[in-house]
């Protein structure tokens, strides 16, 4: 197990391996997709509150269980880079932080097109959509420290840094703000009650979650790949390539 | 010690107590990467460096407690007047037997004790950054560049006192341009040259 | 401890930089009036918020000056090779710095609050939470400062670092001192800022002597 991951850590055979998966991924991250559209927004039935318009759910929900999600995947990397000064991590930590601030930016929009027709702003100053925002904040902050910072290592260790610290505030901020909309709001709209959620609603969900995740290792697996060429142009292993 | 890196690869120094490495080299060869990697303030990216046969990262305080390194940047507080320069040092270190007024008079700034640090004139900062050797306790000295903007006078003096540390079985790392005279029987160079 | 001391010492050699982020406290705080009008009952229900606003940004701009100078004249690089714990001396680092920093901001707080026709009880309130809320905004300004020192324009990244993980502290020191205002408990507010308070004093050293080694390096 643990020769497994140190020749998984080894670049080159990263980039082979990464490079065999990549096609498959592709093909799952099709049919996910496909499939959750197709359940989501013509199988599902519609909502009886909100009617049609609840279907954007499908994006915005596993985009934001995403961009919560690849905030801690960069987080481990970054105790990975500190502990063990592992060079994959620090290629999957810098790839990372472009795909999770997308996913976040797509949650921030979708959560203000959702908005519309539910509360007849864009904007409103809800728990989530504002927390959401700041791990936005966070994320910029990761990738615009990672552009300041000119050796490539240093940067990393900077970020993984960085990233730790984020990983400890999140919560706390999370909760802050959870607690400050309660304070100045009262209870708003109340979202769907998650148990109640029917089946025909939740497969898809779940399907298009799955579909997201294959997406980011495809990303990321790009992303990486070509990280890695950049840092390692002038090695043997990527000359012979 | 050793070591090996990529910017120069397959370098092994070992140097004994009462010894003295000269690193040389063109602008831009990796002296002072090399001289702060001893130090531990950079990490090498392979390889490793060790006291007494200990990795210097597992070591830390014990290993820092050993260490005086003077880099380019004097490291002095232009604030503070000599003394209190002096006497921080010490107090971040492990101070030596020797009062301070006879460590401004050794290396002839004794008349400046009180005076602001920022005041004097680059030479005599850098009098004032090397006076912190002999303020504190350390065996290994790890200097870069440590007769930059000296006169010939002060040269001699630091080198006489780099002698006096190595009979005391110190242990000097430095780099330098300027051709001193030091122990040829305690030295070793180490001649690097540009990486192609 | 010596280097408290030595810390206290630059800045009082140094006052005039000292002062100046004490002087932007005062003048952010009196640009609000200006821009929204002077009508007492506007003023008194946002002074919470202006006044933590402005502590925040005050806090920031002289964050800069935590570890600045020492990375310029090279004594930080004496301070990492120091034989004591990094943290510690970082430590002793963020707490002279409050103290020339952050305290001055108690000093004037009351005469601002008063000025803007905060409630006598509140303005307890409001000293207590800038007790305890400008040292979590030294100590994770700290951590930023520290990643950023070695670079030519940190201070635009310095402040997208830091304001997010301010978040917390400026929700709750703000409505501690609403709930005050309007005479409402604000204890479970000051609890929450201790707690924040105590989290920060021990983890926030670690990482900046982390990013410290990193920057210099």
């Amino acid at each position: 197990m643990f020769l497994w991951f140190h020749k998984l850590g080894s670049p080159p055979h990263f980039y082979r391996i990464a490079g065999k998966w990549l096609p498959w991924l592709n093909w799952a991250f099709m049919i996910l997709l496909l499939a959750g559209l197709y359940g989501g927004l013509i199988l599902a039935p519609p909502d009886y509150q909100q009617g049609e318009s609840y279907r954007i759910i499908f994006i915005h929900v596993p985009a934001a269980w995403m961009s919560l999600f690849i905030y801690v995947v960069m987080a481990v990397c970054g105790a990975v880079i500190i502990v063990w000064r592992m060079k994959l991590a620090e290629v999957v930590l810098i790839s990372s932080a472009p795909i999770g601030a997308s996913f976040t930016f797509l949650a921030l929009i979708t959560g203000s097109l959702w908005g519309k027709p539910m509360w007849g702003t864009y904007w409103v100053w809800d728990a989530r959509l504002t927390s959401e925002l700041i791990l936005l904040f966070l994320y910029l902050g990761v990738i615009g420290l990672h552009n300041a910072i000119e050796d490539r290592r240093t940067a990393a260790r900077a970020v993984a840094i960085l990233a730790l610290v984020g990983v400890v505030n999140i919560p706390i901020i999370h909760y802050s703000v959870e607690w400050w909309h309660s304070l100045h709001q009262g209870p708003t709209v109340t979202k769907f009650d998650k148990p109640s959620i029917h089946w025909s609603m939740l497969l898809p969900l779940l399907l298009m979650a799955l579909a997201f995740q294959v997406y980011y290792v495809l990303a990321l697996f790009h992303r990486c790949r070509a990280e890695l060429l950049r840092r390692e142009r002038n090695s043997k292993w990527v000359e012979e390539l | 010690m050793r070591n090996d890196r990529l910017l120069f690869e397959h370098l092994d120094i070992g140097l004994e107590a009462g010894q003295m490495l000269v690193v040389e080299g063109p602008n831009g060869c990796g002296k002072t990467s090399l001289l702060r990697i001893l130090t531990g303030l950079r990490l090498a990216d392979g390889g490793e460096v060790l006291w007494r046969g200990e990795p210097i990262d597992r070591l830390a305080g014990d290993y820092f407690e050993q260490v005086n390194y003077v880099g380019h940047h004097d490291g002095v507080k232009h604030e503070l007047s000599c003394l209190e320069n002096l006497r921080l040092a010490r107090a971040m270190g492990v101070p030596s037997q020797l009062d301070l007024d006879d460590v401004l008079e050794r290396v002839n700034l004794y008349a400046y004790g009180e005076t602001e640090a920022g005041s004097l004139s680059a030479g005599q900062k850098r009098r004032l950054a090397l006076a912190r050797l002999i303020a504190t306790d350390a065996m290994l000295w790890i200097l870069d560049e440590p007769f930059t903007s000296l006169d010939k006078a002060s040269m001699a003096l630091f080198s006489g006192m780099f002698e006096q540390h190595l009979q005391q079985h110190g242990v000097i790392v430095m780099t330098s341009h300027h051709d001193i005279s030091l122990p040829t029987q305690a030295l070793q160079r180490l001649q690097m040259g540009m990486a192609s | 401890m010596f280097l408290l001391r030595r810390d206290l010492l630059l800045a009082l050699r140094n006052r005039a930089e000292y002062a100046m982020p004490l002087l932007f406290f005062v003048l952010v705080i009196t640009m609000f009036p200006l821009a929204l009008g002077a009508s007492p009952e506007l003023l008194a229900r946002i002074a919470p918020g202006i006044i933590w606003v402005a502590a925040l940004l005050a806090a920031m701009l002289s964050l800069d000056s935590i570890f600045r100078s020492d990375f310029d004249d090279g004594s930080l690089e004496q301070i990492l090779l120091s034989a004591h714990p990094v943290a510690v001396l970082v430590l002793a680092k963020v707490c002279a710095h409050w103290l020339v920093t952050g305290l001055p901001l108690l000093l004037v707080a009351p005469l601002l609050a008063e000025m803007l026709g905060m409630p006598g009880a509140a303005q307890a309130t409001l000293l207590l939470t800038i007790l305890l809320g400008t040292p979590i905004l030294s100590l994770i300004g700290a951590i930023g400062v520290a990643l950023t020192v070695g670079l030519r324009k940190g201070g635009i990244i310095l402040s997208l670092l830091v304001l997010p993980l301010y978040v917390p502290v400026l929700i709750f020191a703000a409505s501690a001192t609403e709930n005050a205002a309007t005479g409402f408990d604000p204890s479970a507010q000051i609890y929450m800022l201790l707690a924040f308070l105590f989290l920060a004093t021990s983890l926030s050293p670690w990482a900046t002597a982390a990013a410290l080694r990193m920057s210099v390096s």
